[in-house]
């Protein structure tokens, strides 16, 4: 009896300690990113203005603004977009779509992109500055940044978008089949409309992505941090800006903060946005069933 | 499944067989992409790689690639120690907060939770590399000089593996059966029983494919790290010696490599990808031996 009572008193602790370490656990991390947050905040606010925002930086970024790096780093965002777009969801359409997982090709480009979807970002770089940048001649420019991006962000559109084509329900392929709508027309006008808000979802996870990277685009996109004149020209990420500030330009700090806390805010919304369109799709998904 | 030709919508016969080869093509040169990457690391790398052999990257006295000395070991030792440090700190983290979203929390505050850490895996490194030198190097300067060093290194690494963990974790949780879970109850089970005995054996593949993955992610990382790790080429003696990893070595020198030494870096590129493959090779077989 004796026995029994202590082992359930063990029991009885345990299960308190462990709880007791996770919610210390939770606590812990939430104070962390709170942390973070009133750190960049604390830095960067009093700096950011309109001026900042618009204004191209002066003295090596120590002053003026970030309004040219803006411009780049959309600039690459949008060239890596217009790359890797169609190359991902048409790769999806037919993964989801077309063929099995187990035949052969289907096993080769899923291998391949779970591999991709690995691999280091400085990888990429080395990649892009070997490929884009010297065996194509692109040079030190947004062009080959841009496509240096474009393979990053493949495996995760890909991902994205099969994985919402594959969460529309087989009855509507059936009938599709049933109305006598060729595979084609099924695709276009009832299996991508609905899977809509996924992709979009994994669009926008792809643009958080794209604009957070800093490793890739160091060896492609260069450093010129002057407005960019053509795609062919060098332009300056602002991650990539936040990076030099603070590691290469003595009294950038303040500067280095105000774009931390940009970046920052801008993939929070990013972020926020791409989960609020899976939420309601996933709503709308279990109604419709 | 049949699918009729003729409908009112792609009147073409041709429009089906048309788009099935344009998908093809498209899923053909996504494929390509990781070829591409691995012949031109390969191409670049055979001046170093075919000329000497691959035993003096062990060998040689000293990182000097100038002077043709190529000894990758100090900072294959630094990857190592600070991925493994951030694993030690990151696991019972990420476990632990999975647990919370899964078991502990209210519906409420677990999603709430988890935004959070979904919002964590989203923050650049670069900004966790700005913050560890800004505020988390000054602090470990106080307690121990110079600062940059393995620590700052760890903590940064493990702030940015911790999402990885906590969110593979919980999805393996979620994956255990719920009449595990309602026979644990029954037979009356307390909740750590549960967790331990029931959804943790349940949930143990998918568990360690995340932190399998986590570690190839710390491994890669370049930008946090180079920050805050003060990129002293050694063997570091305690948490507080600065360290420079394989990552953060690439992108400190490609900048003015040149010849055998751009060589050099694009071997360390090559050596990072096939561990990181064959890590994430790992994790996929456990994945698969999981839905087997």
């Amino acid at each position: 009896m004796l026995k029994i009572n202590a082992m359930r008193w063990r029991h009885f602790y345990l299960d308190r300690l462990v709880q007791i370490f996770v919610y210390l656990a939770v606590f812990l991390v939430c104070a962390v990113f709170l942390w973070i947050l009133i750190d960049l905040l604390r830095g960067g606010f009093a700096h950011i203005s309109w001026g900042f925002l618009i204004e191209s930086p002066r003295d090596a970024g120590r002053a003026g603004g970030i309004g040219s790096i803006l411009v780049s780093t959309v600039l690459i965002l949008l060239v890596a977009l217009a790359a890797a777009l169609p190359l991902a969801w048409t790769a999806a359409a037919l993964l989801a779509e077309y063929v099995s997982t187990t035949s052969k090709l289907g096993i080769v480009v899923h291998y391949s992109l779970q591999v991709l979807a690995g691999v280091p970002s400085i990888v990429f770089g080395l990649f892009g500055n070997a490929f884009f940048s010297i065996y194509l001649g692109l040079g030190f420019s947004i062009l080959s940044g841009g496509l240096t991006l474009a393979c990053m962000l493949l495996p995760i559109l890909v991902s994205t978008a099969e994985a919402g084509l594959r969460a529309v329900p087989d009855s509507y392929r059936s009938a599709a089949a049933a109305l006598g709508m060729s595979r084609a027309a099924a695709l276009f006008h009832l299996l991508l409309p609905i899977a809509a808000p996924t992709l979009a979802a994994g669009l926008l996870l792809g643009i958080g992505r794209a604009v957070a990277e800093t490793a890739a685009l160091l060896f492609t996109s260069g450093y010129a941090d002057r407005m960019p004149g053509s795609l062919l020209d060098s332009g300056r990420a602002l991650a990539l800006h936040i990076f030099d500030l603070s590691m290469n330009v003595p009294g950038g700090d303040a500067p280095a903060y105000a774009s931390a806390l940009v970046l920052v805010a801008m993939l929070l919304c990013i972020n926020i946005f791409a989960m609020k369109l899976v939420q309601d799709w996933q709503r709308r998904r279990t109604i419709l069933e | 499944m049949i699918w009729s030709k003729r409908n009112i919508l792609f009147p073409l016969k041709l429009t089906d067989s048309l788009l099935h080869g344009i998908l093809r093509a498209g899923a053909v040169i996504s494929a390509l992409v990781m070829l591409l990457i691995s012949l031109f690391l390969i191409v670049e790398s055979w001046p170093v790689l075919g000329q000497i052999s691959p035993v003096r990257f062990f060998t040689d006295l000293s990182w000097h690639p100038l002077e043709g000395a190529y000894q990758l070991m100090p900072m294959l030792a630094g990857t190592l120690y600070a991925s493994v440090g951030a694993l030690l700190l990151a696991i019972p983290l990420g476990i632990a907060s999975a647990l919370f979203i899964a078991y502990y929390a209210s519906p409420r505050l677990a999603k709430w939770y988890k935004r959070l850490i979904e919002l964590l895996a989203g923050i650049p490194s670069v900004v966790f590399g700005f913050w560890g030198l800004t505020t988390l190097v000054p602090l470990i300067n106080q307690l121990h000089p110079p600062g940059a060093s393995l620590l700052a290194a760890i903590l940064v690494l493990t702030l940015m593996i911790l999402p990885t963990i906590t969110l593979t974790a919980y999805s393996a949780l979620m994956a255990v059966p719920i009449e595990f879970l309602r026979n644990a109850a029954a037979l009356g089970l307390s909740r750590w029983g549960m967790i331990h005995g029931v959804a943790f054996p349940a949930a143990r593949a998918g568990i360690v494919a995340g932190i399998i993955l986590a570690m190839g992610r710390a491994i890669g990382e370049t930008m946090a790290v180079l920050m805050v790790a003060g990129n002293v080429v050694q063997y570091p003696d305690g948490l507080f010696d600065p360290i420079r990893t394989l990552a953060s070595n690439i992108a400190l020198e490609m900048a003015y490599a040149m010849g055998d030494h751009r060589a050099a870096l694009f071997i360390s590129g090559l050596l990072l990808m096939v561990m990181v493959m064959m890590l994430s090779g790992m994790a996929g077989w456990l994945e698969r031996s999981r839905h087997a």
